[in-house]
Formats: C-alpha cells, structure tokens, sequence
C-alpha cells in the first residue's frame, strides 16, 4: 500500500502545470528525434541533460523520460514509413511495419506501434510496480552463461522458423556476427579484423551502418528495381474513422503481439546489458514463433509490430530497474540519467528505493504520464506522418536517400561509414535478389557485442567446458529450447522426407 | 538468376575465407586460463558461414533454390539503367561531401534527382533542393549541436555567415 501512495504521489507531481508542459515539449521533441535515423533518445537525453539543472530534480527526470520515450515511439515511424529504423529499438518493427505501409495499410501499422507502444508501457509499470525488489536480485542471478543462452535463443528464433533458405538465414546470422566483431577485442584490447588495413574499420561497424544500408538504401533501390519508379508512394488514406477503426483493428489481431512484447520486453529489459533492442527482437521472434502463421510475418502482420513495440517501451521501464536498484545502467541512455541523478545529489543503489522513496516513485508516475501523453502526441502526429508517405515516390525517394546518409554519418561522424553503408546497400539489393534474408544479419550485429563476451567469460569460468550452459538451472533450460529450435528444420526435413517414403509405399 | 546465384555464393565464400584468415591474426583456439582467443569467435562463424556458401552453390547447380529455377535476368537493361542513375547519383553525392560540404553536396544530389530523374518543374526541384539543407542544418548544427562536414575551405564564408544566425 505504502508503494502504491507513493505512485500516486508520483502522478500528482507528475500532473504539475510545469511538469505537464516539460512532458509535452519533451515527447515531441523525443518523437522527432527518435525519427531522425542515427540520433536515437541518447542524443536527446544527453544534449538536453544540462537544460535540466534549470529546473529541480524531480521535473529534470521527467523532462528527460519524456524525450525518452517520445524517442521510443519516434523509432518506429521512421521504421514504418521509410522503412529506415530511427534507433535500434525500432529495428524489429521495420520488417512488418515498412510491408504494412507499402500495402497501404501505414495508419494501421503507425496506430498499432502507437497502442502497443502505451501497453508496453503500462504493462510494465505494473509489473515495475509490484515487483521490482524481488525481480532486482533474479536479474542480478543472470550471469554471462544465462545472458548468452537468451542470446542463442534469440538467434534460434529466426534460424528455427524460417520459411527461408536456412543455410542462407543462418549465412545471414554469422554475417553480422563477425561484422559485430570488426574492431577491436574487447578482452585483449588488440585491433581485430581491420579490413584491408582500413583505419576507418578500428571503431568498428555501428548496426545503424548495416540497418540503414540494408533498409534505407539496398530496400530503396529494390523498390525503384521492381517498380521501375512508377509508384505514388502507398496509397495511404487518413481519416479518424479510419484511425478508430484501425485502432479496434490493432486490438482485435494484435493483442497476442502486444502481450509477449509487453511481458518478454520488461525481463529482458531488466537484465543489465541487454535492454530495449534485444528485448524487441526477442518479442518479435517469440511472437513469430508462437503465430499459428508464421509466414505472414515479414510480410505486414499487426502482431509483428505490435510485439517489438510494446517491448521496447516495456523494456525501457525494465531497464529503469538495475539502474535504481542496482546502479547498473542497461542502456546508453539509463546510463545517461544515472550521470543525471548523481549529478542531482542521488546515489541509485539498493538504497535509493528506501532513501529516496519520493523520487523513484515521481520518476515511475512520469514515465507513466509521458507515456500517456506520447500516445496522444503521437496519435495526433499521424496525418503529418501519412502525408509525408502521400508524397510522390519521386520526392520521398531522394529525401530517404539523403536521410540515409546524414544517418549514417551522424552515427559515428565518420565518412567511411557512408562509403561502408553505399556498399551494404548496393549489395544487400543484389542479395536480396537471390532470397537472402538480411533481417537476421541486423538482428546479429545488434546482438554481436553482447553475446561474444558473454560466450567468452562463460567458457573461462568453466575452463573451456561448454557443459556451463547446461548444467544452471536458468541457463540449461533457456539453453535446450534454444538447441531444439536449431534443430527444429532438421527434424521438419527428415519427417516430411519419412512421411512421404511412406505416401510413396502406399 | 542460377549463375549469379552461384557467383553471389562465390564471392561469400571468398570473403569467409579472407575473414577467417584475418581472425588469424589473433589466437583462434582456447589459451588456457584466458579463455578462448580474440580471434576465435570470427574465426569460427565464418568457417560456418564458408560451410553455408557451398551448400548454397550446391542447391543452386542442382537447382534446388527458388531463385535457380529462374530464368529471369538478376538485372535487365531498363533496370541496370536505372539503378545506374540512382545509385551513381548518390555516389557522386557522397563523393562531393569532402569538397562542397553535405549540405552543399545534398542539395545537389536533391536537384538531380528531383529535376532530372523525378521530371518536377523546376520551381519545385528547386524549392525542395535549397530548403531541405536548409531545415537540415539548423536542425543538426543549432539544435542537436551535431556538425556535418562542411566540405572543402571555399566553403567556409558561408557556412560562417550561417553560424552567425545560429549564436
């Protein structure tokens, strides 16, 4: 009860005439922000984090979790629109979302973000709210073993369900694995795989590289390959009818989608170094493989941006959890609102929750406020939103073009990542020719710098014995579904081939 | 589409091997007491991704993979044409980054492709060419304190008349 008044003293500070219009302004320019490929809520946060010892700590935190979430939603029109993810976060949401607008059916996939986004949300201040001092040690029980076998899961995902070409899927996977690694080694500190001699590959690949050369410009040149530039862009219409009827729409096919990302988002939010994009992968692949039409996916399912958007957003409050109880911050932006609070005079740790009681829940009501608040800000958004996909196909495609590569440079200010990101994009057109599927390689070097250490560190605790992922009780199991979805086309092969020696003996 | 299916595998195939050969340059097997190399993870998966390719090869000679049932041409002429126009516009537009700056290199590329590719009247192609730089740089440089390259030193007069505006 005492936490529950403490939230509702959270929303009463959150609901501050001053407080409110932090909210407002910080959701809209978070929206933007999070649209514009290569500047995700990070940017934000940390631009305006100095703005913010204007005004006291309580309404610096909520301006700040406002941009952090009006970044979150921000993500995915860029993913639905342009087909180009704003962030990382929004990357799961490109691969239904874009399909969804190219049917004409943009409103439907941007309402549907927009409601599973404010589920998530809610979801997860719920669960926050009830459990968040028991979740913070399960969270701390998660070692290197455990992280790399969710990572393992999250790749067998995509491997066990393809109605792809596996050996291509699995191609795909390792391709961004190994462009993951490109840089230097984390462990021994020593430059690796620096191709050709190129100083510009030390920094490594960024995933917004590949993502943006993969969806901005390789999608873009297929789309003028296949169409041969005789589109008016989607035929997407916009009325409120329309959005009510998408919104009843969104709830009727893609509460399921909503359902795993909202509850898979938050744990996986919740572990430290994992976080929001992990999180909306994982959800995309869990709501994939749970579908009974798992080929509709890829091809404009609500479910799969329903899934990756409520978990992001859930994730987002997840990640909240080791930062306030912990100190560990899951994402680059939570690590840039823990700076925030110790510069404001509070030490996040286990004490904080009984120390600064006020605070903590304050920051939980506004999160909540300012998801509220993006919703409405990014419902009454959406005209702009379709009327930029109305735009001739001979005006969008050049300014996609050019969004690519101020993204694709603003990533790491760096030219040789443009060049990188032409050469991506022109042969991610030509592989899509051939059905290879590029997904998994984005999804692979999103989740690359995660799952080398820990494979690396999980194997010098049990001196090189790949026994550790099986014989911890959270590790083992997380670990044996992940094999059997590896080894789920292998066993479809051999039966259909048993089934149909037996169709012939007939 | 079966050949090129079957060059695309070679090619994979020959940068596996290059990347598996410059994980070599870091211990590729497990160092006792130090776990496995820094060379070891890249190693391995491209060795996977080298098995992959030359089961792609073979399902494409025996024509088992949807794309090698295809007679189709990977690109035919209309098709080369035009991704040669577009992609070799944007080509240029990177290349003219480092000496007229992205925004000068922007709105160049915006006016190829609005005016000679897309066929808008030339009010339009203009209009859409100048302030589409313009809204990005005020956005990038004043708002988000972000600096795009400003290209070669001719440049500068104007980019400081600009940031006069700004502070």
């Amino acid at each position: 009860m005492e936490i529950l008044a403490h939230l509702s003293e959270g929303f009463v500070e959150a609901l501050w005439p001053i407080n409110l219009a932090l909210i407002t302004i910080g959701v809209t320019l978070g929206l933007f922000i999070g649209m514009m490929p290569g500047l995700g809520s990070v940017n934000g946060v940390a631009i305006l984090l100095p703005i913010t010892f204007l005004v006291p700590p309580t309404s610096a935190i909520i301006f700040l979790a406002a941009i952090y979430y009006g970044a979150m939603y921000g993500g995915a029109i860029s993913s639905i629109t342009l087909g180009i993810p704003g962030a990382s976060t929004a990357v799961a949401t490109t691969f239904d979302g874009r399909p969804l607008a190219m049917k004409g059916r943009a409103s439907l996939a941007l309402v549907t973000a927009a409601i599973a986004s404010f589920v998530g949300g809610t979801v997860s201040i719920i669960l926050f709210t009830m459990f968040a001092p028991p979740l913070a040690s399960v969270a701390l029980s998660f070692g290197s073993p455990e992280i790399f076998a969710l990572m393992l899961l999250a790749f067998a995902t995509f491997v066990g369900l393809g109605g792809d070409d596996i050996p291509k899927t699995v191609l795909s996977i390792c391709l961004g694995l190994v462009f993951a690694a490109v840089g230097f080694d984390e462990i021994s500190g020593e430059p690796r795989l620096v191709f050709f001699n190129i100083s510009g590959f030390l920094h490594g690949i960024n995933f917004l590289v590949l993502a943006i050369g993969v969806y901005g410009i390789g999608e873009m040149l297929w789309t003028i390959d296949t169409t041969r530039g005789k589109i008016t862009s989607t035929e997407a219409k916009m009325s409120i009818s329309g959005v009510i009827a998408d919104a009843r729409e969104c709830v009727s096919k893609a509460w399921k989608g909503m359902s795993i990302g909202s509850l898979l988002g938050f744990f996986v939010g919740i572990l430290p170094a994992a976080g929001a994009t992990p999180g909306s992968l994982m959800a995309y692949g869990v709501s994939k493989l749970t579908s009974r039409d798992p080929d509709s996916y890829g091809k404009g399912n609500p479910d799969g941006v329903a899934a990756p958007e409520s978990a992001n957003n859930s994730a987002s409050t997840g990640s909240m959890l080791p930062m306030l109880t912990l100190g560990i911050p899951g994402s680059p932006t939570t690590a840039i609102l823990l700076g925030g609070m110790v510069i404001w005079g509070l030490t996040p740790g286990p004490r904080l929750f009984s120390d600064q009681p006020e605070f903590v829940w304050s920051l939980i009501g506004s999160f909540y406020v300012s998801n509220f608040f993006a919703l409405v800000i990014n419902l009454s958004f959406i005209p702009l939103f379709i009327w930029m996909l109305r735009m001739p196909f001979t005006i969008l495609a050049p300014m996609i073009f050019v969004l690519s590569i101020v993204g694709g440079y603003a990533a790491t200010n760096d030219m040789h990542d443009v060049w990188l990101m032409l050469g991506f994009g022109l042969s991610a057109f030509f592989l899509r020719k051939f059905d290879y599927p590029l997904a998994p390689a984005v999804l692979a070097i999103v989740l690359g710098p995660i799952a080398e250490p820990t494979l690396r560190q999980s194997l010098l605790l049990s001196s090189g014995d790949p026994m550790i992922f099986l014989n911890r009780p959270i590790a083992g199991p997380i670990t044996v579904i992940a094999v059997i979805l590896i080894l789920l086309p292998a066993f479809k092969l051999i039966y259909d081939k048993f089934r149909g020696a037996g169709v012939k003996s007939a | 589409m079966r050949r090129g299916e079957i060059i695309t595998a070679g090619i994979l195939a020959v940068m596996s091997i290059y990347m598996m050969w410059k994980s070599t340059e870091l211990d590729i097997f497990y160092i006792k007491g130090e776990g496995p190399g820094g060379g070891a993870w890249p190693f391995w998966l491209s060795g996977i991704m080298l098995i992959c390719t030359v089961i792609i090869a073979v399902n494409a000679v025996r024509r088992v993979s949807p794309p090698s049932q295809s007679d189709e041409p990977v690109l035919d002429a209309e098709g080369r044409k035009m991704i040669l126009q577009v992609f070799g516009g944007i080509f240029v537009f990177v290349a003219l980054v480092g000496i007229v700056s992205m925004y000068g290199a922007m709105l160049l590329f915006l006016f190829y492709y609005l005016w000679f590719l897309g066929r808008h009247s030339l009010k339009l192609s203009l209009a859409i060419s100048i302030l589409t730089p313009t809204a990005f740089f005020f956005f990038f440089e004043a708002l988000m304190r972000v600096t795009l390259p400003k290209g070669m030193s001719f440049t500068e007069p104007f980019f400081n008349w600009l940031n006069t505006i700004i502070y």
